[in-house]
């Protein structure tokens, strides 16, 4: 697929037009034979991101997933900074599934975590630098002349003190002619000398986005294509004994019924065709072992649990002999629920399975269109589920309507759907969840219970902590085992109550409190998939680890900020970031009757980030979120205008869990199932949010995830403030706290 | 048979009675730009005009718009000139994944046609029926007062 700013309307279109000329759309994507790292240049293959066109249009191979983070948009700015070249002059292609585009970190190809922007950093700048040397090396020969007399200048080189100028593109001649390559050792641009990075700089595909000629996975249209529809059991896990298909088959538009391993699919010509016969489906279930399942009995286990020794995680000092030598410490248990992630653009995926030309009994390959971060798993997942080479699946990742963690399906559950309904159909099946579906996914934010216990120094600081922390592990019994299970421990569900570095994660809280202590219990998976949830580790252990401070701050008579700046004074990032914050809130100015502040701090993949929230709560016990005031710091900031959307959007949906979010589990039965019952925030609860970015010439760090964060913690502290009442269960709807 | 008018132009579709316009649009004209988001009309993605006004065509059965006008997001730009709206939401680089973007234009667009200089209060009642789960709000808002500020009054 290809975006393009300038052209982003003319060329969709023509695209569309061009391939389908009946009103179906084929993607234009198409690949280069770009293969190995640097490869002789042939047609205007630069290396294996780049590729220019004698009309001096440069393709980008991107390979990390739009689902609003802003990756395309930043990752072209890093080449086009590097490389000179006009911003308008830019086109986008998705990089194939091939081991070379995976993420150096993850070593997979795969979009989460928040470090996409550091993981780029340094593959596109040099895939830019690259380029623009290679071009200049090819003026220097066509005009035989030394290299350093030449410069360039938006996609041409130039001569300094002389007249001649060429394009790009027009300079691919001479490559080829001379059999000139990219070289690998190039040098990288002093980041003071940048002009496009940390400007504002807006969508690369935002035309596209308001005219609706983008196109998600859901908008996939291809020739013959068939729909299908989903009757699963009520029960996660549960399996169809059998399904009568009689009614179903009477629907207009169904072709066919069949058993796939989450349910029984209804084929149709139209989605609403397979949706009503998915409906008109009378199917006997075998609930299996989760029907007896419930969240008020996690809750229960969960809280004895934390009472109990768990796997030490950490212990700086000795905590548990000051807690026990202290006579007035302060205790607390924190109840998070499961939450799903509820994207907008409900779950979905595009399969052809097709058949060996010989022999009709073998699949030869398989072709998958999806909204997915996470590509290799779908692809390993697909070609063992068909037992054909990973190199026979084609995973295209049109873009993406909201993921927050759930299209990074370890599982690739709703790609699996849509293979298994292909196969045998000999046309494409597009397989699309209902909302419904997709409320009762069951891949959520696993449900946590924290229990705390502190002891003051004499001065009312923190003087010991002790943090039991209980919930499935999302990591454990995965591909992701070996890096994230530490000692039996699944460390991603402890990311931001560790004081020190641990594992994969090299940051801390960035508090001290010298005696420190957590524990860790992982009771068994069983029931639905615990799974990322943006933020992960931080949207439980933010709120406990947060909300319990506060409750420190406030028995030791201190400000919770001017504690967390105590706190933080050896971690010099943090420190800076709550001064900041304290400055742009004035903190200590007074808000008036019914009003109140709330903050919290958290480091979640390296950038430090605090935030200050200011509610109204009325007698009545709605409430408010006035104002929110988030300072951030990410290293050199890419793309201001991006973070700022990234932090409005982290806030936005850590709101939506503080307040609303809540996933019910009763006798195995999801008790949600669309908007109406699984609240999310709407305009009208939006607060106004102010974002400071700290001026930095760090490396750019993440933002996608880290000012989800702070916020939960934040709101619930205000609420604190406001009323007396610490909330420690969640979401704060089920107190009697509406946001308005 | 039905026959359709979209975006001034009449279609002809063999579909049953029932079908919500959405599936419609979609999946037999082929106008992908309406969104599915929760098919009980509390998200706003899937809003259209009918007769000029903002409607959930996730509820709206085929039966009930014969012989209306219905203007999609499709519809919206005269060619490739954005209306106002739509040039707003790129001025203000509005869109995060841009899944709810087309309804969230649709209604600020009737909005802004009905009510040339709308107060928050105003939008919040006009715009809540839609949810952002990128959190584009705040963007959105500014985006409708820009447009509310600037001379022209007609944006569609």
């Amino acid at each position: 697929m290809r975006w393009s700013l300038a052209q982003g309307f003319s060329r969709r279109s023509f695209l569309r037009g061009a391939a389908g000329g009946t009103g179906s759309l084929i993607l234009g994507v198409k690949y280069s034979p770009a293969e190995g790292a640097i490869k002789k240049h042939s047609s205007s293959v630069i290396n294996n991101f780049i590729r220019v066109d004698p009309d001096n249009t440069t393709t980008l191979l991107i390979n990390y997933a739009e689902f609003g983070n802003g990756a395309y948009t930043s990752l072209a700015m890093m080449v086009a900074e590097e490389m000179d070249i006009d911003w308008n002059t830019i086109v986008l292609e998705e990089a194939p599934t091939e081991p070379k585009y995976y993420s150096p970190l993850f070593k997979e190809y795969l979009t989460a975590g928040s470090v996409t922007t550091l993981s780029a950093w340094m593959p596109m700048r040099t895939a830019g630098a690259q380029a623009r040397d290679l071009f200049l090396r090819a003026a220097a020969l066509k005009w035989d002349t030394d290299i350093r007399a030449l410069d360039t200048q938006l996609g041409n080189v130039i001569e300094r003190n002389g007249d001649r100028s060429s394009t790009y593109g027009d300079l691919l001649v001479t490559i080829e002619k001379e059999s000139l390559t990219a070289l690998s050792n190039v040098s990288l641009k002093n980041p003071k000398s940048f002009k496009l990075i940390g400007t504002n700089t807006k969508r690369i595909e935002g035309t596209e986005k308001v005219n609706g000629t983008a196109i998600y996975g859901i908008d996939i249209k291809l020739p013959g294509m068939l729909y299908g529809s989903v009757a699963r059991c009520p029960v996660y896990g549960g399996k169809a004994l059998s399904w009568n298909d009689s009614k179903t088959m009477a629907v207009k538009g169904v072709v066919k019924t069949k058993r796939i391993s989450s349910g029984i699919v209804v084929l149709a010509k139209d989605f609403w065709s397979a949706k009503k016969g998915r409906d008109a489906l009378e199917v006997v279930w075998d609930e299996g072992q989760n029907a007896s399942l419930s969240s008020e009995k996690f809750y229960s286990e969960y809280k004895a649990l934390a009472s109990k020794p768990g796997m030490l995680a950490e212990d700086i000092g000795n905590s548990l002999k000051v807690l026990h030598e202290t006579k007035d410490t302060i205790e607390a248990f924190y109840e998070m629920p499961y939450l799903a992630h509820a994207c907008m653009e409900p779950m979905n995926c595009t399969a052809m399975v097709e058949q060996d030309n010989t022999d009709t009994d073998k699949i030869s390959k398989c072709e998958i269109w999806s909204g997915t971060q996470y590509q290799s798993n779908d692809q390993e997942i697909v070609s063992k589920l068909l037992n054909i080479p990973q190199q026979s699946v084609t995973v295209h990742r049109p873009l993406i309507g909201g993921s927050f963690g759930r299209r990074a399906s370890k599982t690739a559950d709703f790609t699996v759907d849509a293979v298994e309904a292909a196969n045998g159909e000999n046309v494409p099946v597009q397989v699309i969840w209902s909302r419904e579906e997709d409320i009762r996914g069951a891949h959520y934010r696993p449900l946590f219970v924290h229990k705390l216990r502190g002891a003051l120094d004499d001065k009312g600081m923190p003087l010991a902590w002790h943090q039991t922390v209980v919930g499935q592990s999302i990591m454990q019994g995965t591909k992701h085992d070996p890096a994230y299970m530490v000692r039996g421990m699944d460390i991603y569900s402890l990311d931001g109550c560790l004081q020190e570095p641990f594992g994969v994660f090299r940051y801390g809280t960035s508090y001290v409190i010298p005696n420190h202590r957590v524990e860790s219990h992982n009771p068994p998976k069983v029931g639905v998939n615990p799974h990322e949830w943006r933020a992960v580790g931080h949207t439980h252990t933010g709120i406990a680890y947060e909300c319990f401070l506060d409750e420190m701050a406030h028995a030791g008579g201190k400000d919770p900020l001017d504690l967390r700046l105590e706190l933080t004074k050896d971690n010099p990032r943090m420190n800076t970031v709550l001064k900041l914050l304290k400055e742009k809130t004035d903190w200590n100015t007074s808000l008036g009757e019914g009003r109140a502040r709330g903050m919290a701090a958290r480091i979640y993949s390296v950038s430090p980030c605090a935030q200050a929230v200011e509610i109204t709560l009325l007698d009545n016990g709605e409430f408010s979120i006035d104002k929110v005031v988030c300072v951030i710091d990410c290293g050199i900031a890419v793309n201001p205008l991006g973070i700022e959307s990234q932090v409005q959007g982290g806030i936005s949906i850590g709101i939506s869990a503080v307040a609303f979010g809540n996933i019910e589990i009763v006798d195995g039965r999801v008790q949600q199932s669309n908007f109406h019952d699984y609240n999310v925030m709407r305009i009208n609860h939006m607060p106004e949010i102010e974002v400071h970015i700290i001026p930095s010439e760090e490396i750019p760090t993440g933002v996608g995830e880290q000012a989800t964060a702070p916020i939960a913690p934040a709101v619930a502290n205000a609420i604190f403030a406001a009323s007396g009442t610490r909330v420690r269960s969640f979401p704060l709807s089920k107190h009697g706290f509406k946001l308005i | 048979m039905t026959t359709l008018s979209v975006n001034e132009k009449k279609h002809t579709v063999e579909v049953e009675a029932d079908t919500p316009l959405l599936w419609v649009l979609r999946d037999h004209l082929n106008m992908t730009g309406t969104k599915y988001g929760c098919g009980i009309a509390q998200c706003g993605a899937c809003t259209v005009h009918i007769d000029g006004s903002p409607q959930r065509s996730c509820v709206l059965p085929v039966s009930a718009v014969e012989g209306k006008e219905i203007t999609t997001i499709e519809g919206l730009a005269d060619a490739e000139l954005l209306n106002e709206v739509q040039q707003a939401w790129l001025d203000f680089d509005v869109a995060q994944c841009g899944y709810c973007q087309s309804g969230q234009i649709m209604t600020a667009t009737a909005l802004l046609n009905h009510n040339s200089s709308p107060s928050d209060e105003d939008i919040d009642a006009a715009m809540s029926g839609h949810i952002c789960r990128c959190g584009t709000y705040q963007r959105i808002r500014e985006a409708i007062h820009h447009v509310a500020n600037k001379p022209s009054v007609n944006v569609k």
